[in-house]
């Protein structure tokens, strides 16, 4: 098992937008809620209701400070993260027992909560930070891309989607098979210049990031000004109004008094 | 990384074990004739004992030691699995050695083979401990060409001078094995700093900008951590030691086995000395290996606030 | 090796029941999954019109809500002193009998002696109406603190509102700007919305001190001063008059624009609009040279000039008067930019933009409509530029006048319920402003009688407010007096200092829902807590009696005497009602329920259903039957079902009549919550495409909006650019009318009911020194958190269970305070001490922190000494609720002069790097002790 199988013609994964994602932590707590209950049941929390409160998450959302050139202050990029189910994993292929494992079927990376013994060394084989441990239940953790939602056939098909996927207010997440290029996600990750995070790892992330779109502000968008009237503005916008609002019988003045005060009529 | 003493205690233990059993081997193979059964069996106990406390630790340090036993199913993509599967085979020609070496049971044609058989897995095991986190390509440290050698030199050192101590309390001294001791911890001061000046070396050259892809836009900094208290990940792979205080914890390994050598040296007049510098060495051992950890800064910290990594 | 098998087809639940989200005020649909009747799973109703399917951070957080250890659990009756946690548990049969004993004496002696004031109250459609069968004025839910002064500014200019009462038409719009807008009310519509402006590649340009959240993934971010906002928007109003980039046709046909107004200096006449015998407005027809009334089909009205009536009276288009305030060099950008921290170029390219936008990126849709004056359209034309705003703009003294800036620039623009504008939800549009008024002159609360009317309206001169002959206020918060003459939502902010103070008067029992005033919704926390346990010489409290409803233990109940612990939202019926805050579609009216999917396991009960228990027991008379039985035995869903508030008009609008058939109006349908419940807890009407835009002024979709009630006649909504009731206030100070301010109120009142928007500094900003108190201080919602229930909830308290106050980067290196250091913050009324975190993306002139995470010790059901109160704090400790003394030593409330809104964001203060270091926030309040946890 911990030998990765060949290469999966179906590549499920996960394509997350930051250009749109707000950082609501939708995401997160769907995922909590989901999967506390779903095949990583449960996802344990320690000091629930008291000092340091902390617990096992499967997809956490961080946010960074962008400092582009030429920009006086810095963007605010909200970054979800979790498991890439990538192509090569080091997580799986460390794991001594062969209850980490990549499906065969669509690639997704799963824990055999059943055989895993908690030696923690997929976590240190994972540059993304996607595997925790449950101290509670001595196993390891991680997104399984809802794999008991996407198949599940108690669902509704428009349903069947990752809990996070399905939360997302924004339409942040997509997922898909980015196995097949004529996919909805493969063509929005070709369309945006979706990307890998750390290729350099050599684990070959399935999961695709799309970039923030350049910013349309004062620095990138083309000087424009409205033009400014010769004169006196106030007497061109009564002009205006005069000539182009009321032009069926403007020489009715009878009993208009003119900016000077004086009657006309 | 986090250092966790369980793990210290196995990766020490274990390896001054399998060190000494290496040598008890070298020591088979090069008299080919059994030890006196007292030695023999004291030695043997020792070294099986160390190898079998290490065991047990990382056993427990487990989140399931009861399924223990599937670490041994996946020795043909898994360093840990090859570990574990090493250190289990280990005990068949360990023991058997041990009882033909020490005399037990006398079968001297048997010693050489067993000893060249249990001397090269036991080697092959403390390989195999490094090779676990050699291969860690997240921990720049640990994925360096000397974590391995280093893994094997303390292993042979600490071993090297636990033999000595074992000698010199059975009153049979040779010099040979004082400057066998001295060599070995000399090697270990050589290849730890040859470690310490490689990964000091390597570039920090991944930065927050490329572990979130966004560096391309410009230069990138934590603005919220996704909660208010430190995570599994960031405990586990977050922990950073000062620099300052590596620096000086580098200072006393060498400082540490540096005096051992000079101990093991003063055996030669004092034998029993030979103890003191085996305590010396095997506190560097432990203390070197706790740097080993907490000077190995994880690359999923970039995500987690760290510039660089 | 085979894989292991995974049941991929897991089924955790045994039935599903939809109902309505209640972690904020979005109210979404949800799908509640249950399983041996405990919940296992929380998700969007795909069906939903307001959520359509997603939810939010808080939303899927909701078990963790229901399941909260801080749960109340019994009714408790207070047996120490106020704040100490002495409580008993007693039944619900005294709890009520107390209750009603407490409040029956009130209302036989002097009903307004109830204070009765709701916080987040999703009922206010029933809690009004008690109010006006109790008899008391003193009724408001937290809008006047939270909303009014946009719900006002709207209502008086165009019949709608920003909040969630309109919103953008995301389908169309290409430039949107959103002022003030954080994670708030329309949470997941607006992130919907913002996420199909992103696919069709729109323009978001977000005005906004900090930059994070929706401001993060803007196009554009305009981190502007905080209260500078109608400088910002008169400037862009400025450009495009100079320009001529206006639409004129728009404020011709559907505004107040060309409507004439006496120009007469100090007559009682001046600035009012000329009236015809048939109370009609006039135009100045420029065929015939003459005034015509202002909706004749056949006039076609002069924009601008001034004119002498038959009667030789000069007259002035109103507006000739808006552009003569706003063309003025006073709002150019270069003139305003310092003071917004704005480059003038950003101001006057924003305005180009918008021109473009708005006057080049027209749209047509093809469906042909009808005016009011039976003028046929053959398109919908639409000007693609909305705009949207919330607290960032409410928050402040200015607020009013601000928005009102705002809907100027809209209208201007015209780009009110037109394709690619803002667009209406039903209810809106209402008359401008809707006609109903207060209740509660002298004279018309009276002993064992209910109001005539209810307490909350909407004033259209001095004559409707509630004062006396000595000007003294009625209301016990100030409202609809000189304070605050358009109180539309009361004033919550004030009700337990003046109660305290006695001024105008005490009060015997005050009775409030869901509202935390002892901590993060009062401004002014330790006196608050002081005001609330003072005592009176003879050792009673000021305020004699505290009955309060609340489903958690936060840090209120600690200061009641009586605790009526309501259920969780899980566990109750609730209606969201077109009579109250409706969730409807720009594309039609909806409504919706909650039912309850879990039996609460503790002694609690909702409290609507409690509310009209204790009204049969006062015998209040529209809850009882003439034999004195309750007219709702059924409790709060027979009240949903059967009550009627006019022929045909209920709480729920769907399903109606016999059989359900009826829409909007009908009988009352005994199968009614069935129905709904059949149909996910919700109901939607969309509206056909003809009457989906201008609604205003659409002649069918006023015939239709008549017959659902949602206005009174089918009569247009013609936007009051120029908003004379203001002027009726202006006139009185100047001495004009029946009723008059006192001296010390005019000069007040002169200056604020402008008729035309303005701008004027924020009050705490101008009345404390600026080199004392150079930095803006302002708050934030987190988006995974809403008010202060989320500290209870295990999972986003892991999100965040403590604050930081975030800064400048350049401005911490000016202070010298670096990342983490601790810092207090200093105002002109109080000090705090809290952690710094630096950032890049905040206006440097401002400090913020996010809003009510700082927590008591020992509420909420979390253990004394959590991070929430060690490390945690608000900036409420700062924040005054009244205002420094002005001459003469009277101290108005810290509100804006109009409306009464709460100015929280104005406030003003100092940071410096604080001499203890120690990893705890300041001041730290005395632990109160737990109730006991609902495991």
């Amino acid at each position: 098992m911990t030998s990765l199988p060949p290469p999966t013609p179906k590549k499920l994964g996960l394509v997350i937008d930051l250009d749109t994602c707000v950082g609501c932590q939708a995401c997160a707590t769907s995922c909590k809620e989901w999967n506390t209950q779903g095949y990583s049941a449960p996802l344990t929390d320690t000091n629930p209701y008291s000092a340091d409160p902390t617990g096992v998450w499967l997809n956490r959302v961080h946010g960074y400070e962008v400092k582009e050139p030429g920009q006086e202050h810095s963007r605010i990029v909200n970054f979800p993260r979790s498991c890439l189910h990538c192509e090569e994993p080091a997580c799986v292929t460390v794991c001594p027992t062969g209850a980490s494992y990549k499906r065969a079927e669509d690639g997704i990376v799963l824990v055999n909560p059943e055989t895993c013994i908690g030696c923690k060394l997929c976590s240190w084989a994972c540059p993304y930070g996607a595997r925790e441990y449950d101290q509670s239940h001595g196993v390891m953790k991680k997104c399984t891309l809802c794999v008991d939602r996407i198949y599940n056939e108690n669902f509704e098909p428009e349903d069947r989607l990752p809990a996070c996927v399905k939360a997302c207010p924004t339409g942040a997440r997509h997922f898909g098979d980015l196995g097949d290029a004529t996919s909805e996600v493969s063509l929005l990750v070709a369309e945006r210049g979706g990307y890998d995070l750390l290729p350099q790892m050599g684990y070959k992330p399935v999961n695709k990031y799309l970039p923030p779109r350049a910013r349309r502000d004062a620095t990138n968008t083309r000087a424009e000004a409205l033009p400014k009237p010769d004169g006196s503005a106030f007497d061109r916008l009564f002009q205006w109004a005069d000539k182009v609002l009321s032009p069926k019988n403007a020489s009715a003045r009878a009993n208009e008094i003119d900016n000077s005060g004086k009657l006309e009529g | 990384m986090h250092p966790a003493y369980s793990v210290i205690l196995f990766t020490t233990a274990s390896g001054a074990g399998y060190g000494l059993l290496t040598l008890l081997a070298l020591v088979g193979i090069s008299h080919g004739e059994a030890s006196t059964l007292v030695f023999g069996l004291t030695s043997m106990v020792i070294a099986l004992g160390l190898i079998t406390i290490g065991l047990l630790a990382s056993t427990f340090h487990l989140g399931h030691p009861e399924r223990a036993w599937r670490a041994l199913s996946q020795w043909r993509s898994s360093w840990l699995s090859r570990e574990g599967v090493l250190a289990i085979v280990t005990y068949v020609p360990a023991l058997l050695f041990g009882v033909v070496w020490s005399g037990l049971h006398p079968a001297p044609d048997l010693i050489k083979p067993l000893a060249v058989v249990t001397g090269v897995l036991a080697l092959l095991t403390v390989m195999s401990t490094g090779k676990i986190y050699a291969t860690l390509k997240t921990i720049r440290a640990w994925h360096n060409p000397w974590t391995v050698w280093v893994y094997l030199a303390f292993a042979l050192a600490t071993g090297a001078v636990i033999l000595a101590a074992i000698t010199s309390i059975f009153g049979n001294f040779p010099t040979f094995l004082v400057y066998f001791s001295c060599a070995w911890l000399i090697v270990a001061i050589i290849v730890k700093l040859f470690y310490w000046r490689s990964i000091d070396a390597a570039p920090r050259d991944l930065t927050m900008g490329d572990a979130t892809g966004l560096g391309g836009l410009g230069k990138v900094g934590q603005w919220e951590l996704p909660h208010s208290v430190p995570n599994y990940v960031q405990k586990e792979m977050g922990y950073a030691v000062a620099r300052k205080h590596a620096a000086k914890l580098r200072k006393l390994v060498i400082a540490a086995l540096v005096l051992a050598v000079l101990l093991m040296l003063a055996a030669l007049a004092v034998p029993y000395a030979a103890v003191l510098s085996m305590a010396l060495a095997l506190f560097a051992s432990v203390v070197q290996r706790w740097l080993f950890f907490a000077e190995a800064q994880h690359v999923v910290t970039l995500f987690y606030g760290a510039e660089a990594a | 090796m085979t894989e292991p098998v995974v049941n991929t087809s897991l089924k955790n639940w045994d039935e599903v029941k939809t109902t309505t989200c209640y972690m904020c005020a979005c109210r979404c649909g949800i799908r509640v999954q249950l399983k041996d009747g405990r919940v296992t799973y929380i998700d969007g109703n795909p069906k939903h019109p307001v959520n359509k399917g997603v939810i939010c951070g808080k939303g899927a957080a909701g078990i963790m809500q229901h399941y909260s250890p801080g749960r109340l659990s019994k009714p408790l009756l207070r047996v120490g002193e106020r704040g100490t946690g002495e409580f008993r548990e007693i039944e619900w049969d005294e709890a009520l009998g107390l209750a009603a004993g407490w409040l029956s004496e009130v209302r036989a002696k002097d009903p307004k002696k109830l204070a009765f004031f709701t916080g987040r109250d999703q009922s206010q459609g029933l809690t009004g109406w008690w109010a006006t069968q109790f008899g008391t004025p003193n009724y408001a839910a937290h809008g006047g603190f939270c909303s009014v002064n946009m719900a006002a500014a709207g209502l008086y200019t165009f019949g709608g509102s920003f909040w969630e009462f309109g919103e953008p038409d995301w389908k169309h719009t290409k430039y949107f700007l959103l002022f003030g807008v954080a994670e708030d009310h329309g949470s997941n519509p607006i992130k919907k919305g913002l996420g199909r402006l992103k696919e069709r590649g729109a323009k978001i340009v977000s005005i906004n001190p900090i930059r994070t959240g929706y401001s993060a993934i803007a196009d554009e971010w305009i981190g502007i001063r905080p209260g500078t906002d109608g400088l910002f928007v008169g400037a862009l109003i400025h450009e495009l008059l100079t320009a001529q980039k206006i639409d004129g046709e728009y404020l011709l046909r559907y505004t107040n624009s060309p409507w004439l107004i006496v120009e007469n200096p100090g007559g009682a006449d001046d600035g009012l609009f000329v009236r015809n015998a048939q109370n009609s407005a006039l135009v100045w027809d420029s065929h015939s040279g003459t005034p015509m009334p202002a909706l004749s089909p056949d006039a076609a009205p002069k924009l601008m000039g001034r004119f002498k009536m038959p009667d030789g009276r000069r007259v002035v288009t109103a507006f000739t008067l808006i552009a003569e305030r706003f063309i003025d060099a006073e709002w150019s950008a270069d003139s305003v930019a310092e003071r917004c921290g704005v480059p003038a170029e950003t101001i006057k390219r924003i305005a180009a933009e918008l021109a473009r936008t708005a006057f080049e990126e027209t749209i047509a849709l093809d469906v042909p409509w009808t005016d009011h004056l039976g003028r046929y359209h053959e398109k919908m034309v639409g000007r693609p530029v909305s705009m949207h705003a919330m607290r960032g703009i409410s928050a402040h003294a200015n607020g009013f006048q601000t928005c009102r800036t705002i809907h100027l620039l809209q209208i201007l623009l015209g780009t009110i319920d037109v394709p690619g504008g803002f667009r209406y939800k039903a209810p809106f549009p209402k008359p401008a402003p809707p006609g109903v008024k207060p209740a509660g002159k002298p004279g018309q609360v009276k002993p064992n009688t209910p109001l005539p009317g209810p307490p909350l309206g909407f004033v259209t001169s001095p004559e409707d407010l509630l004062i006396d002959a000595e000007s003294t206020p009625q209301r016990l918060d100030k409202a609809y007096s000189w304070d605050a003459p358009l109180a539309a939502h009361g004033m919550m902010h004030m009700v337990i200092t003046n109660a305290a103070k006695k001024d105008p008067y005490g009060i015997d029992v005050l009775f409030m829902y869901m509202a935390n005033m002892s901590w993060n919704s009062a401004m002014n926390v330790p006196d608050t807590i002081r005001y609330l346990t003072q005592k009176e010489a003879d050792g009673s409290y000021t305020i004699p009696k505290i009955i309060y409803s609340d489903a958690y233990a936060s840090e209120m109940v600690h200061y009641a005497d009586l605790v009526l612990p309501d259920t969780t939202y899980l566990e109750r019926w609730d209606c969201i009602s077109l009579l109250d805050r409706p969730i409807s579609e720009a594309d039609g009216p909806a409504d919706s329920i909650r039912q309850p999917v879990v039996e609460p396991e503790r002694d609690v009960r909702p409290f609507q259903t409690v509310l009209l228990d204790l009204g049969t027991r006062l015998g209040l008379p529209g809850m009882t039957r003439t034999d004195g039985s309750p007219r709702y035995p059924g409790g709060y869903p027979d009240y949903i079902v059967n009550h009627e508030r006019a022929p045909g008009i209920g709480p729920l609008a769907g399903y109606r009549g016999p059989n359900g058939r009826a829409q909007g109006r009908g009988t009352p349908n005994p199968e009614q919550l069935q129905h709904y419940i059949d149909n996910g807890c919700h109901w939607f009407y969309e509206l056909p495409d003809h009457m989906k835009y201008y609604r205003h002024v659409n002649w069918a979709y006023l015939d239709w909006a008549t017959f659902f009630g949602f206005i009174g006649k089918p009569e247009p909504v013609i936007h009051q650019l120029y908003c004379e009731p203001l002027q009726k206030f202006r006139l009185s100070a100047q001495g004009h009318g029946k009723v008059v301010p006192p001296a010390e109120h005019r000069q007040r009142i002169a200056n604020h009911f402008d008729p035309i928007p303005f701008w004027y500094p924020p009050f705490e900003g101008e009345m404390v020194s600026e080199t004392e108190f150079p930095m803006h201080a302002v708050t934030q919602r987190p988006m995974a958190m809403y008010h202060s229930w989320g500290s209870q909830n295990a999972w986003l308290r892991q999100i965040m269970s403590r604050n930081w106050l975030y800064m400048a980067r350049e401005m911490a290196a000016k202070l010298k305070v670096a990342d983490g250091d601790w810092v207090t913050v200093t105002s002109h009324h109080g000090k705090i001490k809290a952690q710094a975190k630096l950032m890049d993306g905040v206006n440097p002139e401002t400090v913020w922190t996010w809003n009510a995470i700082g927590k008591r010790s020992g509420t909420w059901g979390l253990k004394p000494g959590s991070d929430e109160s060690k490390e945690g704090f608000l900036l409420n400790h700062l924040i005054s609720e009244l205002l420094p003394e002005r001459e003469g030593g009277y101290r108005y409330s810290n509100s804006d002069p109009v409306t009464g809104q709460a100015a929280w964001y104005d406030l003003r203060v100092r940071v410096e790097k604080a001499s203890d270091q120690s990893d705890v926030s300041a001041p730290q309040f005395a632990t109160l002790k737990p109730l006991e946890r609902v495991e």
